[in-house]
């Protein structure tokens, strides 16, 4: 057996990037799962890309910019309805060390 | 022996644009408004909604670009700063990372007489996070405002060429002050307009490679910034004179304990996962923007204090504390202008410069009140250039004029309409100042005599004397002429 | 009512019954709804209705043709969207338990299009989880089944659209596709779909998957009504700066134009091994049909399209791992308190997010990672270059170019749900054009021996849109399949 594109220990550093809280067994099936797909990219390795450009955005375009004037903003009430947790006028999480 | 250390600073300030709405969205900027009600799906990161750029706080951003000498990428691109915290609403900053929209500029900064070319290595477009308030009723939780979160935002790296306090302290006033100049931020670091952040490291002297640099956050005072960044340097030397190793953290200085404390210990080096914004296609800056950005540049401090020093005859310190204000060097140059006119070209340039600075400093600048930008002055600076049109003509003394000032700054009335009316104009008629020196001269046969055998120092007596018969209104350099006259004659 | 087969007429058909008065807008919604509610059960296409709110947006109607006033180009006609398209007032979910019960406080750009255009509102459409799937078995909600057999998929992820439209239980639908997801669906239940060329339809309020390849796309039982669809949500947003500014055109005045010398460019790659003689022989079939209508048939290759499946699943997923950042638990949206901060993200976003959308964060945030940006991300979107190359020079060759929508019809549930891979490889000829940015359309072709629906998929140069009408238009009415109706639900 070839070495593994993703090892375990590769997988749960992004798990850990991507805030996901993945058990090991969830995250053994997702690591063979992301080294299967990740050996099938092993294909683009055999591409000769030297000279080529990316293309970030598919269709040439350029970025339209915006006058400084004042939108409407949301109703606080409207703003905060959908928050999980809140407290004075703000949306409460566990607390945060600065 | 003892090995001497050299500290090297780099420094990244954080300012915020003086614009009316956020970077990416319509919300007000203003500052102070009830938490969470300048906000919207686009600054709430609500699913689903897309940012838009705003055209004058790019505009800004070019201008200071090119106020600090920086190559301008007519091509930039916004990029991804990907990372998790309550007060990054969308999970990431949208800033600039590859093509930002400065490179390459410099400020120049002195130093005890020393001149020093500080480099900056990029300015760059970005939004500020939201604010996150602490305690609050439930103390196990932290409340997240997000008026704040998407206000326009441009960082400015330096290069890690300051080598002392001193040193920052002076680059972040003169940053400031172009940047208050430009009229681009309201350099108020107490609310956090203007933030900085330092990268400090020591080296023994003359080792070129760097040490392990702390990352010093939240030096949020004037009043702080020397003793934020001597307490470091010398804690690190001690870390090393000590024989241990100066760890790669983050402290913050705290000014109730008076030195720096950890912040974040080392954590796995943080990875941003940048990449350019896909839902922002490259900012191209046209050529009409750019020729707007050059025009809007104006003089900047720098350059106004070297033109006032040679143009207008004033002192180094003279020109400092007057461009420390972008509305103080505009009402000076107000004045200084409108003076000369007013006494009929007799006054040159120079010296209406010098009687400008001189009581502006002493008279007006400790009854005019700045907040940001703005400044308000106790009289216009026209009014004051008659004031003191009024003294170069001799009409009243230098002192009456303090007075008279005063007047105007209460009454908000003119100095000409204050002498009128209370009839504070010097007496110049010589036959009335005559006869009350003979009667000086007259009823002081001792002082005259101490006078004409040699005493000279007693003129001033006689001089008193008349003042005070005259209430003081007597033209000084009449009172002069008249009494050599009556005295030196016997 | 006396005519009973309004369901099956299409919706251009249905908005001139409206106007003429021959029904009222609110007996279609009473029509339609009664379908849904007799059918819906077996189909799992609608994830929330609203009744109330599409009675009075009918009756609205009504009034407004008793009173004269002009009608819209979808005046009364019941439609239903995908629901990770924002709805004021009406939970929008992505069928992902992350936003279950969530309402947003905006539409999207395309549902102020449709509601000014006069349509009616049923409700929300299933799909795969944040419309990332070939199936819509990644719904939180359950999946939907495909009308024509009910032990298949209807292809995803905008599976309820076009099961929806196939069913007859909504005249015409809006779906997103990001590679392939209005496409595919369309192709497994014998429906019309059109992608449009990246930045032809505003994103505002569709929540985001990719955001450098997502659309908006129309579903419909005939060419001419995604055309009108498309007609009504197309052209320039000002809330998306990926909206371009190029004029949109009258798409349904392409309908009945001839396309006799038009060049198609057959796609030899779409022909090829991995494909289901069923697919193949339709597709062949087709190009007889387009030749009897005076179209010249060209061999095209595409040297790069085998690569279009790796390079989508890094730049897709790549993009995700970052729109999916805000969901975090504080603003909106499931939360999981954890002992601290980190602990309340990932517990909330492990519990809030489905198997594929974790594969695709994890996938993505790794192919961003550090070390590893420049040999996926960046790699991928070279490749990406290379495959725009390829449709460049096959334009130069031919006017639109053809190829199987999917390599077979529609498969059964669970088929592929284990193997994500074999999942990925459904999307090989939809994929490339997603990278490409260009517009396709997918239009019934034929039924495979066990009475599938199969789709062809022709593709344009990217703004021309009104080409693939006038073709599928005029292939459309020369085989005749889109009056057909799965038999359970005529």
């Amino acid at each position: 057996m070839t070495e593994p594109k993703i090892t375990f220990e590769q997988a749960r550093h992004v798990a850990d990037l991507a805030r996901l809280a993945l058990s090991d067994s969830e995250l053994e099936v997702m690591q063979g799962q992301l080294d299967s797909i990740l050996g099938y990219m092993a294909e683009l390795e055999k591409l000769d890309i030297a000279g080529v450009e990316p293309t970030f955005y598919s269709v040439a375009m350029e970025t339209p910019l915006r006058t400084d004037i004042n939108a409407a903003s949301l109703p606080h009430d409207e703003a905060l309805r959908a928050a999980p947790e809140q407290c004075a006028g703000g949306f409460a999480v566990p607390k945060v060390m600065e | 022996m003892v090995v001497s250390y050299e500290p090297v600073i780099g420094l990244e300030v954080h300012s915020q644009l003086l614009v009316r709405s956020k970077m990416f969205c319509g919300c007000s900027t203003q500052f102070g408004a009830p938490p969470n009600t300048n906000v919207c799906p686009v600054c709430l990161g609500l699913p689903g909604a897309l940012p838009v750029p705003n055209r004058a706080a790019i505009a800004m951003a070019v201008r200071t670009a090119l106020a600090l000498g920086c190559q301008i990428n007519t091509h930039s691109r916004f990029a991804r700063k990907n990372y998790f915290y309550p007060d990054m609403a969308k999970g990431y900053q949208i800033s600039q990372y590859e093509l930002p929209i400065g490179e390459h500029g410099a400020l120049t900064i002195e130093t005890d007489g020393v001149k020093r070319r500080v480099g900056i290595t990029r300015l760059h477009q970005e939004e500020d996070a939201a604010k996150n308030l602490h305690g609050g009723a439930s103390g196990h939780n932290t409340l997240v405002d997000f008026n704040r979160g998407g206000t326009p935002l441009m960082e400015i790296v330096s290069e890690p060429d300051l080598r002392s306090a001193a040193e920052v302290e002076e680059y972040l006033k003169r940053l400031r002050e172009i940047l208050m100049f430009l009229g681009v931020n309201d350099g108020n670091l107490e609310e956090g307009s203007f933030r900085c952040d330092a990268n400090i490291s020591i080296r023994p002297v003359g080792e070129p490679k760097f040490g392990t640099r702390v990352e010093l956050k939240n030096i949020n005072s004037f009043r702080f910034v020397r003793k934020a960044i001597e307490h470091e340097i010398v804690r690190q030397q001690g870390v090393l004179q000590g024989g241990g190793v100066v760890i790669q953290e983050t402290r913050s200085y705290s000014p109730e304990q008076d030195k720096t404390v950890v912040m974040r210990g080392k954590e796995e080096a943080t990875d941003y996962r940048y990449f350019p914004d896909p839902d922002l296609p490259p900012l191209v800056l046209s050529e009409t923007m750019m020729a707007e950005a050059r025009a809007l540049l104006l003089e900047l401090p720098a350059a106004k204090r070297a033109r006032w020093t040679t143009e207008l005859g004033l002192t180094d310190y003279d020109a400092t504390v007057l461009s420390a204000h972008p509305g103080v060097a505009a009402f000076f140059e107000q004045c200084a202008a409108a003076l000369p006119p007013l006494c009929q070209g007799k006054l040159t340039s120079s010296e209406a410069g010098k009687r400008a600075a001189n009581f502006i400093q002493s008279e007006v600048l400790r009854r005019t009140k700045t907040e940001g930008l703005d400044a308000q002055f106790p009289t216009s600076a026209q009014a004051l250039a008659e004031l003191l049109s009024l003294v170069e003509q001799g009409v009243v003394s230098g002192k009456m004029a303090k007075d008279i000032f005063a007047e105007m700054a209460t009454t908000g009335a003119g100095a000409k309409k204050i002498v009128d009316v209370k009839g504070l104009a010097q007496v110049k008629d010589s036959s009335l100042i005559e006869s009350q020196a003979k009667q000086v001269v007259e009823s002081n046969a001792k002082q005259v005599e101490q006078y004409r055998s040699g005493k000279t120092s007693v003129f001033g007596f006689f001089v008193g004397q008349i003042m005070k018969a005259t209430q003081g209104s007597a033209d000084p350099k009449l009172v002069n002429e008249v009494l050599h006259r009556l005295l030196d004659q016997p | 009512m006396t005519n009973t087969d309004f369901h099956t007429r299409s919706a251009c058909e249905l908005r001139e019954s409206v106007a003429c008065g021959q029904v009222s807008a609110v007996e279609l919604v009473r029509l339609f709804l009664g379908r849904i509610e007799k059918h819906d059960g077996r189909l799992n296409a609608f994830l929330h209705l609203c009744p109330e709110r599409a009675l009075a947006e009918a009756a609205a109607v009504d009034r407004a043709r008793a009173a004269g006033e002009p009608l819209g180009p979808l005046a009364g006609v019941p439609v239903a969207i995908k629901d990770n398209l924002c709805t004021r007032g009406i939970p929008t979910t992505c069928a992902s338990k992350m936003l279950a019960g969530y309402t947003p406080p905006y539409d999207a750009h395309v549902v102020e299009k449709l509601r000014s255009a006069g349509a009616v509102l049923l409700g929300k459409l299933n799909l795969d989880e944040f419309a990332m799937g070939s199936s819509t078995e990644n719904s939180a909600f359950g999946p939907t089944r495909n009308p024509w057999d009910l032990e298949r998929t209807p292809g995803g992820s905008s599976g309820g659209p076009a099961a929806a439209v196939a069913a007859c239980l909504s005249a015409v639908a809006l779906g997103s596709d990001t590679g392939g997801s209005v496409r595919q669906p369309a192709s497994f239940c014998g429906v019309t779909a059109i992608k449009p060329t990246y930045g032809r339809v505003s994103r505002y309020g569709l929540v985001a998957f990719a955001s450098s390849l997502d659309q908006v796309g129309p579903l419909g039982r005939s060419v001419r009504d995604a055309a009108r669809m498309l007609s009504v949500v197309a052209g320039h947003d000002p809330r998306d700066a990926t909206s371009v500014a190029t004029a949109t055109e009258p798409y349904e005045d392409e309908c009945g134009k001839a396309v006799r010398g038009m060049r198609v460019g057959v796609v030899q790659e779409g022909l090829g091994q991995g494909c289901d003689s069923d697919v193949t022989g339709a597709l062949a079939k087709a190009v007889d049909t387009l030749r009897t209508l005076g179209c010249e048939p060209v061999e095209i290759s595409l040297p790069h399209l085998r690569y279009a499946v790796s390079t989508y699943y890094i730049v897709a997923p790549a993009e995700a791992s970052s729109n999916l950042a805000r969901f975090d638990g504080v603003r909106y949206g499931l939360r999981v308190r954890g002992g601290d901060l980190i602990d309340t993200y990932g517990k909330t976003r492990a519990a809030g997010f489905g198997p594929e959308v974790k594969r695709r964060i994890m996938l993505g945030t790794y192919a961003l990672s550090a070390g590893y940006y420049d040999a996926f991300y960046l790699k991928a979107q070279k490749v990406r270059t290379l495959i725009w190359q390829d449709y460049q020079a096959a334009f130069a060759k031919c006017d639109v170019l053809v190829s199987p929508t999917a390599p077979t019809p529609a498969f059964l549930l669970g088929e592929k749900l284990s193997d994500p891979l074999a999942m990925y490889l459904q999307d090989i000829f939809t994929l490339p054009i997603s990278l490409a940015g260009i517009p396709a359309v997918s239009v019934p072709c034929g039924f495979s021996g066990q009475g599938l629906p199969i789709g062809m998929q022709v593709c344009a140069p990217a703004f021309m849109e009104g080409r693939l009408v006038r073709i599928a238009h005029a292939f459309e009415q020369a085989c005749g399949l889109s009056s057909r109706t799965p038999p359970d639900f005529s």
